[in-house]
């Protein structure tokens, strides 16, 4: 941390808390998000999807759209020149549908016209003869289980060549057949969760002069969609050019490709730029979504509250195609015993291949289902053995030392007693004045549904647990290009990453870096685009580790070139150099030339490929590896009042202490804890995609509830800041660990009131009442 | 799609005589989200926004509020409480604070939603609905006859509402809405009550518990009739716990729910009994205090 010693004037370097580049646009309404890109001349796209989730396609017929006065284009599977299958881990989900559909909303066929509205009402007109077939809704049924982990069910359809299993990921440590004195056997499942960004799926393609595209979309990671965009259309990496387009939300929903290959489909075959741009319900079927789970836990606990040992088995329903599913469970079953050291360890955990929406990448990432079912675990055995629940969370805790059950050391801060005890000891809310009546903070709001009657308040505790960056061996790496010259007598840093903005304050923080290390003030961002190597996923908690990581690395040898520039001019080694408010400083002589007349013409680039350490793919039969690049870990605390004749929710306080490393932006790390908590939350009481029998029935935000103000609570948030020796500048990832704690936390305060179970997740009004009739059940 | 602006009350009925299959427009809460999330396109929209006398109220000799379709939800909320306070209270459970302010009374009507939240308070204090069209002039519906399916009401193709016209409050009235976040939500299933401390009647109202909204009939007649026959008006004492009970029970078994993704039947009936509990001690509460500051 010597960085902090430095003095300086200016302002906006790591540990402050600079206004975002993109602040005032975003504001005042001005920012230009993918769904306000325009050209001049451009086609509207328009995607025919299967209201079917699982039916086999006689035949298409386009010819009534192509009649349309206005359409350009109408395309089908056969129209598609390379490969027609594209995924993040392996291409099993097809560009558009050839002989079958596997979920609703899949893609069939495309309409290109000049104006939205002909483009829509062209795709209507396409007849598409579906033989409809039996879809299979339930992930235990798809892979063949009769019962927990326990296979024998025959006849399943396969949905893939390969049969409907997408991944097993066994975990193995310890004694096979421990004793405890208490066991403690839970079952839940978690519903299907949306990113709901509000920003849909959108972009901009143009055909380029020399046969290629250039694309201009909202993404979470351009080099990976320019891989997958190249084997669809059979062009090289030269010829599909990526531009990211302005982002509005992406919590991991925009990982997989959407529109991106059919507009470049669309525009290279009518040789026009061709727009697409979803609306809210073809959003709701545009993209992935949150596994549901199914979970059953075992933990076998001493009567002090010691766990012995966990068997765990989990079913993810990946829906139709793999997307991030593997990874997924792999992330589910690496941490889903929590932040807990347990030396007797069986866990499985499977994801499947159903007829349902395809799910992937959300936030928290196969964390946040196992942490309902762990951290009720936790609360079920402190009310067992008659034991407060943080200090059984307490007893159990993983230290810095500790082993994860797969064999990995913890070596770096796992303050997760320190948190517990920090969140424990904020203040709690007050109880509501009964005098003084004020709807807007009873269950229910300004519906006006209890004035206190029924109303009881509970409070709850979790702690989160998860990996940061991309584990199990992935290359994972970002480039930066930094760029230093002097422009009008000033040095003015501009910086090249294709590493992608989503809102997170990447770019703030890209600022603050450069500013930090080359000490100049003027730090221009260049638009993140695919002319400058891979910058690696916006995900993961990753980007301010490693394009963070990769900056800092490309500033450090610019700082290196320019010192060499340096003492070239003044003639000899000087030493103890620094950069500081846009000067060549030593230590030990002072100034020794302004930027401006040392570089003079010269242009100090350099571009840097960062990696974080390696990690290791998991053994097939233990899961032992090092598997993880870093633990991140947060502790929650809600405080709930609950209707319980009505079984409606006010969550009354969501405190969180976090160790985040270093707050390279305080401001920015906090924003993250607020967000995430509230998305956490929204899983917990509200956010559900209803799925019946394949079909998505509440594909809105008439329907698909998330989090308006009255729902949240002011949020006391504590960061710690215990560096990681691993990571540049000691940082923690920050995004998703908020979102994994919050919900178990509301949770486990909702059972402490209610006195009910609650394994569904979200919990729904009937549940808290205790009533049997529940919204979603299992097949 | 046709887009048709009358700038006055007269003009627009002459083009809905002419276009019965215009789709009217006031706030576009509604209408506009249909538009963008569905394929249904009207053939042609009437905008209501140009005529200045949608957007006024007035007090009718006989101490009705005459409230023009164009009157908003913040209108009713910022200049109605004391005279309509049913309606107030569920004009603060609509939408947003944006969508209260464009959304209005006489749009909720037109869509005829089940779950429109105007609905059950002007069911509880038996409004009538001025419609009007060209050839036939003005008629008032009652609110009774006014919803007649899902998402239907009693207009003829070329008639508009006009307003609604509607008792002001002759004692205490509540609203109650079930949703499953604290804002921003359509009803799962609400509930109105109206006690006229005058003719010492009660009015009921019941939204999104059934195909259209209703009248809890059944509850207001018993209400009614025990109130009077137990002399309860005069004495202004608490209600008989039984008698409370009693009345939740014929509210729910009033409801004609069905379970939908917002929610259960069974859920509906058991919380519109809790509903209707919780409005009628507070209502009757507040008549009871009311009473005892006077006396």
């Amino acid at each position: 941390m010597t960085l902090r010693t430095e003095s300086s004037t200016s302002t906006g370097r790591i540990g402050d808390s600079p206004q975002r580049p993109d602040a005032t646009l975003k504001v005042t309404g001005q920012f230009a998000y993918s769904s306000d890109l325009w050209m001049e001349g451009m086609l509207w796209g328009s995607t025919l999807r299967s209201p079917h989730p699982y039916a086999r396609i006689r035949s298409i017929d386009i010819a009534p759209a192509l009649a349309m006065a206005g359409v350009q284009a109408v395309l089908t599977a056969d129209d598609v020149p390379g490969i027609n299958a594209y995924g993040l881990d392996h291409p099993d989900q097809p560009v558009l549908a050839e002989d079958v559909v596997r979920y609703q909303g899949e893609p069939v066929a495309l309409v290109a016209a000049d104006h939205p509205e002909v483009a829509r009402l062209a795709a209507e007109r396409i007849v598409v003869d579906y033989e409809q077939l039996t879809p299979i809704t339930d992930a235990m049924t798809a892979v063949g289980h009769v019962d927990w982990n326990t296979p024998g069910r025959t006849g399943v359809p396969s949905l893939h060549p390969d049969g409907n299993l997408v991944r097993h990921v066994k975990i193995r440590t310890g004694d096979p057949d421990p004793k405890a004195d208490v066991v403690i056997i839970g079952e839940y499942d978690v519903g299907m969760q949306d990113q709901a960004f509000l920003g849909p799926e959108s972009g901009l393609a143009v055909p380029a002069e020399d046969g290629g595209i250039d694309l201009y979309v909202a993404t979470q990671w351009l080099h990976v969609d320019q891989k997958q965009i190249c084997a669809a259309l059979g062009l090289g990496p030269d010829k599909v050019r990526l531009t990211l387009a302005g982002v509005g939300g992406a919590f991991g929903g925009r990982e997989d490709l959407s529109m991106h290959v059919h507009a470049c489909l669309l525009a290279i075959h009518t040789g026009k730029p061709v727009k697409i741009v979803y609306n809210r319900a073809e959003s709701f079927l545009g993209h992935v979504h949150r596994h549901p789970a199914r979970m059953r836990y075992e933990h076998g606990v001493r009567r002090d509250g010691t766990i012995v040992y966990v068997h765990a088995t989990i079913y993810l329903d990946g829906g139709a195609y793999a997307s991030s599913t593997p990874a997924v469970v792999a992330n589910a079953a690496t941490m889903g015993i929590g932040p807990y050291d347990v030396p007797n360890v069986r866990m499985d955990c499977y994801g499947a291949y159903t007829n349902n929406p395809p799910c992937g990448a959300m936030r928290g990432f196969g964390t946040v289902q196992a942490a309902y079912a762990y951290e009720a675990q936790l609360d079920r055995i402190a009310a067992e053995l008659g034991l407060d629940p943080v200090g059984v969370r307490c007893r159990n805790a993983l230290h810095e030392g500790s082993r994860v059950p797969t064999g990995q050391l913890v070596d770096s801060a796992a303050p997760v007693v320190e948190l517990l005890h920090r969140v424990e000891a904020l203040p709690l809310p007050p109880p509501v004045d009964p005098s003084r009546l004020d709807l807007r903070e009873q269950p229910g709001g300004v519906s006006n549904t209890t004035h206190g009657e029924g109303v009881r308040r509970g409070v709850g505790y979790a702690v989160a647990f998860k990996n940061v960056g991309f584990s199990e061996g992935f290359d994972d790496y970002s480039t930066a290009r930094v760029r230093l010259e002097i422009v009008g007598g000033e040095p003015v840093v501009t910086v090249y990453t294709a590493a992608a903005e989503v809102g997170q304050g990447l770019v703030t923080v890209e600022q603050q870096i450069v500013r930090t290390e080359l000490g100049v003030e003027k730090v221009v961002l260049a638009p993140a685009d695919t002319r400058v190597g891979n910058g690696g996923s916006t995900s993961a908690s990753r980007q301010t580790y490693v394009t963070g990581g990769a900056l800092k690395a490309a500033c450090e040898a610019v700082r290196a070139e320019v010192f060499d520039v340096a003492q070239r001019c003044y003639g000899r080694m000087v030493r103890g150099l620094r950069l500081v408010d846009g000067k060549v400083v030593s230590d030990t002589e002072g100034g020794i030339g302004s930027l401006a007349d040392l570089l003079a013409d010269t242009v100090v680039e350099r571009t840097v490929e960062w990696r974080h350490r390696p990690t290791y793919p998991l053994d097939p039969e233990t899961g032992q590896a090092d598997a993880h690049v870093q633990y991140a870990f947060a502790a929650h605390r809600a405080v709930v009042d609950v209707d319980t004749e009505l079984g409606l929710v006010k969550v009354v306080a969501l405190d969180c202490v976090q160790d985040v490393g270093r707050a390279i932006n305080p401001q920015a790390v906090r924003g993250q804890i607020y967000g995430g908590s509230v998305q956490g939350l929204g899983l917990a009481v509200m956010e559900e995609i209803v799925v019946t029998d394949g079909l998505v029935r509440n594909a809105s935000f008439t329907d698909y509830l998330i989090p308006t103000i009255l729902d949240v609570p002011p949020m006391r948030v504590e960061l710690l800041e215990y560096a990681d020796p691993h990571a540049p500048y000691g940082l923690r990832g920050v995004g998703e660990p908020p979102t994994i704690s919050s919900g178990p936390a509301i949770l486990s305060a909702l059972r402490q009131a209610t006195r009910q179970p609650l394994t569904h997740i979200p919990v729904h009004p009937d549940h808290l009442i205790g009533g049997p009739v529940a919204l979603t059940n299992p097949e | 799609m046709e887009f048709l602006t009358p700038m006055g009350w007269d003009e627009a009925l002459a083009m809905k005589a002419d276009r019965p299959d215009a789709l009217p427009l006031a706030g576009g809460t509604d209408v506009m989200v249909e538009l963008n999330l569905t394929a249904h396109r009207p053939a042609a929209l009437l905008d209501l926004t140009r005529i200045p006398e949608l957007r006024t109220w007035s007090t009718t000799a006989n101490e009705h509020i005459r409230l023009g379709a164009g009157v908003t939800y913040r209108q009713v909320i910022d200049e109605l409480a004391d005279q309509l306070p049913g309606l107030a209270m569920a004009a603060r459970t609509v939408g947003s604070p944006q969508i209260r302010n464009r959304g209005t009374v006489g749009g909720n009507l037109g869509a005829a939603s089940p779950a429109g939240d105007s609905h059950p308070p002007l069911l509880a204090v038996g409004a009538q609905i001025e419609v009007s069209s060209k050839t036939r002039g003005s008629r008032l519906i009652p609110i009774d006859e006014f919803f007649t399916g899902v998402k239907r009401n009693a207009l003829a193709p070329d008639e508009l509402i006009a307003a609604a016209v509607i008792p002001t409050a002759r004692g205490p009235q509540q609203f109650s809405k079930i949703g499953t976040r604290n804002a921003m939500v359509i009803a799962v299933c609400s509930f109105a009550l109206a006690l006229d401390a005058h003719t010492e009647v009660v009015g009921t109202g019941i939204g999104s518990a059934a195909p259209t909204p209703i009248r809890a009939d059944e509850a207001e007649r018993y209400l009614t009739e025990v109130l009077q026959g137990l002399r309860l008006w005069r004495r202004r004492s608490p209600l008989p716990e039984s008698v409370v009970r009693r009345f939740a029970e014929l509210v729910a078994e009033a409801a004609a729910p069905i379970d939908d993704v917002r929610g259960t039947a069974v859920y509906r009936r058991h919380a519109l009994s809790v509903l209707a509990r919780r409005t009628l001690t507070w209502a009757w509460d507040e008549y009871w205090a009311t009473g005892q500051s006077a006396a």
